[in-house]
């Protein structure tokens, strides 16, 4: 347990720092929230209208003072007020925040039931041509950008056969299940088929290690049935790799899947933030990139955990 | 075992989307909407934005309004009248004008709203078109004059911008302008969920009659494939289109129709006057002589659009034809270039904003191409809209590749570039007396035949001293399922019409 508190000890340091990278790159980048709102119009504002703009905006103050008033509400769980949604920080995000969980989930459920039983299934046909079908549909799944299988779904879906998802909007599942669903699954595919290929494929170099170790030996010698050394004495430690594999992707995909998003019209985190970097909108910024490291934090924290569940060898309290 | 999960997954997906379909279908007395960028904000005085202004149109409402020829007619006023010596502006207010929350609107209103523009706290970005107000007075509820400091006829013209709408005097005090929506409008908001969703609700005490559609549910689908796809399958009945590449789709579509609409808004290759070797006129000269503007048009934007002179309002505009070098003539630029002792050329650099006008790159190129045979070596430098927006008003550049809006009347629409003290002279870098009389004189006059004449003058002139080399001006495009009918396409790109608008079922 002690590895665990001292991995969340490390938490607010991580984000404090993250806090602080993110506030200064953001004001770095040329252009504020009035040339943002305004445009080309910004150029017909007289100095006192530019002034009061900035006092609305709050950027009027120096930087230091800035981050003292956005880090000192922090502690009141107060992230700040959206200028383009007009509403707190924290809600917008948890407003967005389940789509994204959602779509991470789904997608990281496709990528897995169709990538360990293939990675495995090509494991066990090693350089037969059953495994060489199986690397070869992996390497173009994992080579199609998403937004080229996005775009393809949906090209056929509207001119094929007439049917799209509802776009634009977002039912959540406890409202309308299969509404929900019926949203959803496409991105989902979508996310997952890039995500499935590097699982197959490391599934199956994972699973030709663990196959030619001794103890699989063992258990062969000893006439287990070939079914349930695969299954039960060879996947668990071969799944390592995957759960690394997984948790950094989860991680990405809780950052939002911006170009699918995009595409699919999604209201989730990833466009939340592209929209905000856009708008100037500093307050939403800095607020949802603090969750987004936070996220991956946590993730990061269940991926070592898991280790030690499934493989025995490693013991994180005697690190 | 893969192969039968996977026709398991095509299976669920197909009737989960069949079912999502069936549940999703939605009343045809309410149109569907949809357009790739959604508004920014909810104050109209304050957001310049065109998406902003497409959702703000809807709700709220200026004093008068453009009809599609770019003439002035009504809009809370029923009539106006200039006085004769032009210094005062009278305007009566349709009696049935109602705002949103019940509340009759007023000449007090109008009288708070103009107020709220002018003042240089709220940040208007339409009030620089008002400095010649010197009082604004009410008669009585239904009566507002302007009295001005000056002869101003565009003043009118800006009255029609959503950035003047009249906005509830009780709202403005109440600060909650820009935090809700209450305009005498059209349409309600019902819900704003911004990038994402946007309900609009049928006024039933519009001052102008009953609305055709019972409301407006907008959809945001950033990526314009996506929105020709949920129109393909009948998902969106109206959208707003962005991309010539996209737009010119819609036609192959049985059920589709495109409608196209010659914008104000052009697109030009600014140059620098205050930088070397743009200060020398022959250098701008030739530059306006070497570039193909057909060919720029042809190249970067699949033809869609039609040669513009620097004034784009169909009223005062001029053949192009007619206008300094209209015509490519390589020879007579390489000729200019010698004489201002720049026979080898010299380089410089461009600035282009990514996406923002899609063609914005495209333009870049070609423009790159045709002056390298004059010798001037472009650099394209591609940048972010908010960090060229920033550039571009420091004046930070040796040429610009931009797409400006355009104004209906060209006083507005130059004077912040070409008068002396106009707001963007920082940007334009070009003062000039004949311009600034022009502008002035333009302005001052109120007989529309004989500000024709001015104004044509102008053309000439901007043409000829080169500050901008003028290009084009594109098309507003709107899609829309057969079944709706009397939308009219704007050359500002304004839906207003969506107020009349009907769905057949």
């Amino acid at each position: 347990m002690s590895y665990v508190i001292r991995r969340l000890r490390a938490f607010p340091l991580v984000l404090i720092g993250v806090s602080i990278i993110v506030f200064i790159a953001i004001r770095l980048v040329p252009g504020d929230s009035i040339t943002a709102m305004l445009g080309t119009e910004a150029g017909l504002l007289t100095p006192q209208q530019r002034d009061s703009l900035a006092v609305y905006f709050g950027i009027d103050q120096p930087w230091p003072v800035q981050y003292w008033r956005w880090f000192t509400g922090l502690f009141s769980g107060d992230l700040g007020v959206s200028v383009t949604y007009g509403k707190p920080v924290l809600t917008v995000i948890l407003e967005r925040f389940p789509l994204t969980l959602e779509l991470a989930l789904l997608a990281m459920l496709i990528a897995l039931s169709i990538g360990v039983p293939a990675g495995v299934f090509a494991a066990t046909r090693n350089e037969r041509p059953a495994d060489l079908g199986v690397r070869i549909v992996a390497m173009i799944g994992q080579s199609t950008p998403s937004f080229v299988v996005g775009l393809v779904i949906i090209y056929i879906l509207s001119a094929g056969f007439g049917v799209l998802p509802t776009m634009g909007a977002f039912t959540p599942i406890w409202q309308n299940p299969l509404q929900n669903l019926g949203q959803m699954i496409l991105p989902a595919i979508t996310l997952g088929c890039a995500f499935a290929s590097s699982v197959t494929r490391v599934t199956r170099s994972a699973m030709l290690d663990v196959l030619s170790d001794d103890y699989v030996r063992t258990a062969r010698s000893k006439g287990t049935p070939e079914r349930q050394v695969i299954w039960r004495h060879a996947l668990p430690n071969a799944l390592v790799p995957v759960v690394t594999l997984s948790g950094i992707e989860f991680g990405y995909l809780l950052g939002g899947a911006v170009i699918v998003e995009q595409i699919y019209a999604l209201p989730g985190l990833g466009r939340m933030v592209l929209e905000a970097i856009l708008q100037r909108d500093y307050a939403l910024v800095q607020g949802a990139v603090l969750f987004i490291a936070l996220n991956f934090m946590i993730v990061n924290l269940l991926v070592d955990l898991a280790y030690a569940a499934l493989d025995p060898r490693i013991r994180l309290e005697g690190r | 075992m893969t192969s039968k999960f996977k026709y398991f997954l095509g299976a669920t997906t197909a009737v989960m989307i069949g079912l999502s379909g069936v549940a999703g279908h939605a009343d045809a007395a309410t149109l569907r909407m949809a357009w790739a960028q959604d508004a920014t904000g909810l104050d109209p005085h304050k957001q310049t934005a065109f998406s902003s202004l497409r959702l703000l149109e809807l709700i709220y409402e200026p004093l008068v309004r453009l009809d599609a020829d770019l003439k002035i007619v009504p809009g809370i006023a029923t009539s106006w009248e200039f006085s004769a010596d032009g210094k005062q502006l009278t305007f009566k207010l349709d009696p049935k004008a109602k705002f949103q929350n019940g509340a009759a609107l007023t000449s007090a209103d109008v009288k708070a709203s103009f107020e709220r523009i002018l003042d240089e706290k709220t940040g208007a970005a339409n009030r620089a078109n008002y400095l010649s107000i010197e009082a604004i007075e009410t008669p009585d509820a239904g009566t507002v004059v302007f009295k001005l400091k000056q002869p101003d006829a565009p003043i009118l013209t800006a009255m029609t911008d959503t950035n003047s709408s009249i906005v509830p005097a009780s709202e403005i005090a109440a600060g909650t302008i820009g935090t809700q929506a209450i305009g005498s409008g059209p349409f309600k908001l019902e819900k704003w969920d911004p990038n994402s969703k946007a309900a609009l609700v049928a006024n039933k005490d519009w001052a102008g009659g009953a609305t055709g559609v019972d409301g407006i549910e907008i959809s945001v689908l950033p990526d314009e494939t996506a929105i020709l796809a949920a129109m393909r399958t009948g998902q969106v009945d109206f959208a707003l289109l962005n991309d010539p590449l996209i737009a010119t789709l819609v036609p192959k579509e049985p059920k589709l129709q495109l409608n196209r609409a010659p914008l104000l808004a052009y697109h030009v290759l600014q140059l620098n006057p205050a930088r070397k070797p743009m200060n020398e006129l022959a250098v701008r000269q030739a530059i306006s002589c070497a570039v193909d503007r057909q060919a720029v048009l042809d190249t970067a934007s699949l033809g869609e659009g039609k040669v513009t002179g620097p004034i784009t309002a169909p009223f005062f505009a001029s053949d192009p034809n007619s206008l300094f070098c209209y015509k490519q003539d390589v020879e007579k630029a390489k000729k200019l270039m010698a004489d201002a002792g720049f026979a080898d050329g010299f380089s410089a650099t461009v600035i282009a904003a990514t996406g923002e006008p899609p063609t914005a790159a495209a333009e870049a190129q070609v423009l790159q191409s045709q002056l390298a045979e004059i010798g001037v070596k472009l650099d394209i430098k591609m940048m972010e809209l908010n960090v060229y927006v920033d550039t571009w008003l420091k004046g930070d550049f040796d040429m610009a590749v931009a797409l400006n809006g355009g104004r209906p009347d060209p006083y507005t629409m130059y004077n912040r570039y070409w008068t002396k003290n106009g707001n963007l002279q920082k940007v334009s870098n070009f003062a000039d007396d004949t311009l600034d009389k022009l502008l002035q004189d333009g302005r001052a006059e109120t007989d529309p035949e004989k500000r024709k004449v001015i104004f044509a003058e102008l053309d000439k002139q901007l043409a000829e001293k080169a500050p901008w080399i003028w290009l084009y001006t594109g098309y507003g495009y709107t899609a829309q399922q057969k079944n709706v009918q009397g939308f009219v396409p704007m050359p500002t790109g304004s839906l207003v019409s969506l107020g009349k608008a009907t769905v057949q079922q």
